[in-house]
């Protein structure tokens, strides 16, 4: 990273609730291990299409949904795999969806970049850059309409800041004072691009200035810290009814998606980052908390948990064509 | 029954679902205090307040996309686009997210809600003040396409467009907002969505089924009276509905009279007359006596000075009937 946001060490904050942390670690450990397991699939052929994975980003998603009430919305891109789980839906519904199965999330009609859950008001994942952040700022508006006390999560890479959505839904979330945390996971690179060659500025949440809004800004390598700063938007959204708009710095320790060998980066960068992965600062900081046994019982339960997802997908049917027209349409289709 | 016109009806129709549902709010460019820039939301702020009948920016995107947003928790937004020239701003909205959230939700998710907007030429309103989009959307499988073409059917059906489970685009056709007038009974009523009506029946052998709809509906009738007077007989199909379309009136019409001529203010190419004639095509082939016809706008942007040259007015219908039916 070329420049160090102002992120104060986690000695600020009061230490997690070793169970608290034992359960943001075991979610980023299913996500890690499902992605990892998805991208062993994918190589075999099983998972079609484009898989864009989420693995050293994991932080990201489970500090930030920690800090909701199960009621509270989320709205994602299309790298969404780990922010679905983050907000409880289940890993055989995640990993059915990748291999295209009728058991899916969505039924398989929608494959890797739709992952919805109404049970856990996941509210999708989105394939168009930026074409979601109005919508994040509506599911806010329904929100404050019914008074119903509800937040919404609006999650964006900083190659979505470059896009017309992000500054209409921010510019009317701004105006209407709307209950909503615009989290950008600035991961470094547009696909390919890296941030230096894509915005004129480095700090996405600069752009709160503009529409006269709160800002925050932090990296994403210690879950607890991530909660914690989410937590504050999310007290203003509830509270106050107004919109935060926050920079988390991250890293993908993988390419933009399955079929990008990432030659725009250095083996030595990358390497460098994977040293402050999320996931095993947060098992460092577990082990010292609970010891390495429960640790390793806490890792066993993760591995059959991802074991059963895979089998649960492999072995579930495929959708047949009947269902396309009526899942466009609610009623039979004339003409 | 009260006189109404389509603009009239229209905001009856949007007062009486307001007072039903506080799911339903008005949103828009000048829909709040001033009333919309055509006036079809006049006095709906007033009587429902800043929360509900919401003044926005400029801002197609924002407006379709927090729509959405609305919609799939359960709110039940109308928006309203300016004009449809002004609608591509927020297209990708419609296209990508609106008319696929069922789907790619597998069915958890969708996005219900009505987007109003003025369509059509007429106004000297020039390239960017006229168009009629109809097609852009109907081949984005998941909406629905409304036309009406005077103030009863435009009431009951925005009332059913409301009601209807789909996103609906319902095209108000702007040439005739204040022109066509008729009788509209009070309080609630839905005229069916894929019905369309005909309204004037052919008569005798010469005859030629003539399909429109909106404000050249009008125009096909002008051109049935002149072509009356040589002999040819019109049977006229208000569609009402664009999409889905009800082909079945179409086609029985086209058995009766084996001649069809479809009239649309849209440029002609991948024309929604297109996609008709092909359907009569496919299930009335051996009743037609001529080639199937279309009168429509050109391949052009949509002109100023040459407007009524552009539109498929009546003395254009009427050489294509009077062919048709010579053929």
């Amino acid at each position: 990273m070329s420049e160090s946001p102002p992120s104060p060490r986690p000695s600020v904050l009061p230490p997690p609730a070793p169970e608290h942390l034992a359960e943001l670690y075991r979610q980023m450990f299913v996500i890690r291990r499902c992605e990892e397991e998805a991208a062993r699939a994918y190589a075999q052929g099983k998972i079609g299409g484009f898989l864009h994975l989420y693995i050293g980003q994991e932080a990201v998603a489970v500090g930030a949904c920690a800090a909701l009430q199960p009621d509270d919305y989320v709205v994602t891109t299309y790298r969404d795999h780990g922010m679905a789980i983050a907000k409880g839906m289940s890993s055989k519904a995640m990993m059915a969806e990748l291999y295209g199965k009728k058991t899916g999330c969505s039924k398989g009609l929608g494959g890797s970049m739709h992952m919805f859950d109404a049970a856990t008001n996941m509210l999708g994942g989105y394939g168009i850059v930026g074409a979601h952040i109005p919508l994040a700022a509506g599911a806010a508006f329904a929100s404050k309409y019914r008074n119903d006390g509800r937040v919404t999560l609006c999650f964006y890479g900083e190659g979505a800041v470059s896009i017309g959505g992000f500054h209409e839904g921010v510019s009317l979330a701004a105006l209407w004072k709307l209950p909503i945390v615009f989290i950008c996971e600035n991961n470094e690179y547009s696909m390919g691009t890296p941030l230096s060659r894509s915005m004129s500025v480095e700090d996405t949440s600069l752009k709160a200035l503009g529409y006269g809004v709160e800002r925050d800004r932090f990296f994403a390598d210690d879950v607890n810290l991530v909660e914690h700063r989410i937590a504050a938007a999310v007290k203003r959204a509830r509270e106050e009814s107004q919109p935060t708009v926050i920079e988390v710095r991250t890293y993908r320790f993988r390419g933009h998606s399955m079929s990008d060998p990432a030659k725009y980066r250095t083996s030595n960068e990358v390497e460098e980052q994977k040293r402050r992965d999320p996931l095993l600062l947060a098992r460092r900081e577990l082990v010292d908390a609970l010891g390495e046994e429960r640790v390793k019982a806490i890792d066993a339960e993760v591995e059959a948990e991802v074991a059963d997802a895979v089998k649960f997908a492999e072995e579930s049917p495929e959708p047949d064509a009947s269902v396309l027209e009526p899942t466009t349409y609610d009623g039979p289709f004339a003409a | 029954m009260a006189q109404m016109n389509l603009v009239a009806a229209i905001n009856d129709a949007l007062r009486l679902a307001m007072k039903a549902d506080d799911r339903v709010v008005v949103m828009g460019e000048d829909v709040g205090k001033v009333g919309g820039v055509f006036r079809v939301t006049q006095g709906l702020y007033d009587e429902f307040g800043e929360d509900r009948v919401i003044d926005t920016p400029l801002s197609e995107g924002g407006i379709l996309g927090t729509a959405i947003g609305m919609a799939l928790y359960g709110l039940l937004p109308v928006p309203e686009i300016q004009f449809a020239d002004f609608i591509f701003p927020g297209y990708d909205q419609i296209v990508s997210e609106l008319a696929k959230l069922r789907y790619r939700s597998g069915g958890e998710y969708p996005a219900k809600m009505v987007i109003r907007t003025p369509v059509g030429g007429g106004i000297r309103g020039g390239l960017y003040h006229s168009q009629s989009p109809e097609s852009l959307f109907i081949h984005v499988a998941g909406l629905k396409v409304v036309c009406p073409s005077n103030p009863y059917d435009a009431k009951g059906l925005l009332l059913a467009s409301l009601r209807d489970p789909d996103p609906v685009l319902f095209f108000e056709p702007k040439r005739i907002y204040r022109a066509a007038r008729g009788e509209v009974p009070e309080g609630d009523y839905t005229v069916p969505l894929s019905k369309a009506k005909v309204v004037r029946e052919a008569q005798g052998s010469k005859a030629v089924t003539v399909v429109a709809w909106g404000a050249m509906l009008y125009e096909a009738i002008a051109a049935a009276e002149e072509a009356e007077k040589q002999g040819v007989s019109c049977e006229i199909v208000d569609l009402r509905t664009l999409w889905p379309l009800d082909i079945d009136t179409v086609v029985e019409s086209v058995k009766k009279t084996g001649r069809v001529v479809v009239v649309h203010e849209a440029p002609r190419t991948c024309g929604l007359g297109g996609e008709i004639v092909a359907l009569v095509n496919e299930k009335a082939f051996l009743h037609l006596e001529a080639p199937p016809c279309r009168v429509t706008g050109f391949d052009t942007p949509f002109p100023y000075t040459l407007e009524m040259d552009y539109l498929p007015l009546a003395h254009r219908i009427l050489p294509a009937v009077v062919a048709t039916a010579n053929y």
